[in-house]
């Protein structure tokens, strides 16, 4: 069974979101989904400033199988993309939950409360499998 | 696991980078079972191969010798591509495409009667063994006898020891063997490799790096509606001597009068992204074409593709990734050979 981390909240599409106590969120993708696309070879980030709907895509993550769209989990504005990735994408495949990409201010935080916990994305992973 | 024409097949074991680069480094292997083996016997299969294949198989005198060849249809397309080995006067070997099985025994079958050629399917496990030190790990785990013999033998020869078949040929641009061995004796084969550090590489490495050394996939690169001269292949037609009325030929000699329309070329990327299986390529007022094979190149760190274009495209194209066009660099196949970047 892939890595699951007790303190992040989730998505169905394999995103991972985590929260700051000034209100902001960090999103990046989880250990299924790195597995699944296998190696990473180019990421995409959003700029800074961006408005993002829920659901929107804003991100690419594209490993040799594939592109895959990352989808904000919640609307809000994109403080800042992880330009760091450039150089080494495959960061992600070796430490998915430590490799960021883009945070994000909510513009409506109760829009968080219906991101999935670990224990319901565990069960989204087992209901996949 | 994904299916690969009907077979249970890895994509890869760990990283498909990694493993790309230990063949083009070291030693990598790819189980290749799925692939068809037929043993074609009788007085009259020499003669019965000048004219199944558009490749002439008059060029292997030496027992072993083996060569890369298209078989065409009527029309001039490709059922598929194969390497043919000549054994014995009366006895040569072909090796076919999984995905083409069904299509290529009904064929080579009718194709067969008039010759009265024996067509017999062989159940041999395969194991490609490629890089840069592949034969010299894979002796090691062969039988202490054909050790000698194997290393001796030279590019596109094959020799038979006890039930193995070992050949000097492979689908990666690097150099190494492809050994055909009895289904049970295979396991132990590739655990023999593993001890003498040989990586195991699943389909993403294998698709890697035969894209890299510009090594046609059949289904994607080529199909029944394209000729080897839209394909790149024109080096495998044996034209001469002009008498061989090999299956097909007429059909390609008219397209060569004609004129080419299309042509397969190398296309680099230079900016981020990856060119995928049917994107279109606007290739700058001589009109359009489209990806036949692309990916991310490992060795050259950036996208690389094949595509079929108009047959004067210039220097330089547009690729459609994702609804943006992309601009792309044409290159002359392959990109690279035996470790080395070929292209500029």
């Amino acid at each position: 069974m892939s890595k699951v981390l007790a303190d992040l909240k989730y998505t169905k599409s394999h995103e991972w979101i985590k929260s700051a106590s000034d209100g902001s969120v960090t999103i990046g993708i989880t250990d299924h989904a790195q597995e699944a696309l296998g190696d990473i070879v180019f990421v995409e980030v959003p700029q800074p400033g961006r408005k993002l709907a829920a659901g929107e895509a804003c991100a690419v993550v594209e490993s040799v199988k594939a592109a895959s769209d990352i989808y904000s989990p919640v609307a809000g504005e994109v403080l800042e993309g992880n330009t760091g990735l450039s150089d080494a994408p495959e960061k992600i495949n070796a430490d998915p939950y430590g490799n960021w990409i883009l945070r994000l201010k909510p513009s409506n935080p109760a829009e968080l409360k219906a991101l999935l916990d670990a224990k319901a994305y565990e069960q989204v992973l087992k209901d996949e499998a | 696991m994904v299916d690969f024409g009907g077979w249970d097949m890895p994509v890869n074991y760990g990283s498909q980078i990694e493993e790309h680069h230990a063949v083009r480094r070291d030693a990598g292997m790819f189980d290749v079972s799925h692939m068809t083996v037929v043993d074609l016997e009788g007085p009259k299969t020499r003669e019965f191969l000048r004219m199944l294949l558009a490749n002439d198989v008059d060029k292997l005198r030496i027992p072993g010798k083996a060569l890369y060849s298209c078989m065409l249809n009527e029309q001039g397309g490709i059922i598929d591509d194969l390497i043919v080995y000549f054994l014995r006067d009366d006895w040569f070997r072909m090796v076919v495409n999984a995905a083409t099985h069904d299509k290529d025994m009904a064929w080579i079958g009718e194709q067969a009667q008039a010759f009265d050629v024996q067509i017999s399917e062989r159940d041999l496990a395969m194991i490609a063994v490629q890089g840069p030190k592949a034969r010299e790990r894979a002796v090691q785990a062969l039988p202490p006898d054909a050790r000698t013999a194997a290393l001796a033998l030279k590019p596109f020869m094959a020799l038979k020891f006890g039930g193995f078949f070992i050949a000097r040929t492979g689908y990666t641009g690097e150099d190494g063997f492809e050994i055909m061995l009895p289904p049970g004796q295979a396991t132990a084969l590739w655990q023999a490799l593993i001890e003498q550090g040989v990586v195991p590489c699943g389909l993403g490495a294998r698709d890697t790096l035969r894209l890299e050394a510009a090594m046609n996939l059949y289904g994607q690169d080529m199909d029944e509606n394209v000729t080897p001269l839209e394909s790149g292949l024109d080096w495998t037609i044996a034209w001469e001597p002009a008498e061989r009325a090999f299956i097909g030929r007429y059909a390609l000699e008219a397209q060569r009068d004609a004129g080419i329309k299309r042509k397969i070329v190398g296309l680099v990327l230079e900016d981020k992204g990856v060119m995928r299986s049917h994107q279109k390529v606007m290739a700058n007022g001589a009109g359009e074409g489209e990806i036949t094979s692309g990916t991310f190149s490992p060795t050259l760190e950036r996208s690389i593709a094949l595509a079929r274009v108009p047959v004067n495209t210039g220097d330089s194209v547009q690729v459609d990734i994702r609804g943006k066009p992309v601009k792309a660099r044409v290159v002359k196949p392959p990109f690279v050979r035996n470790g080395k970047i070929l292209i500029k």
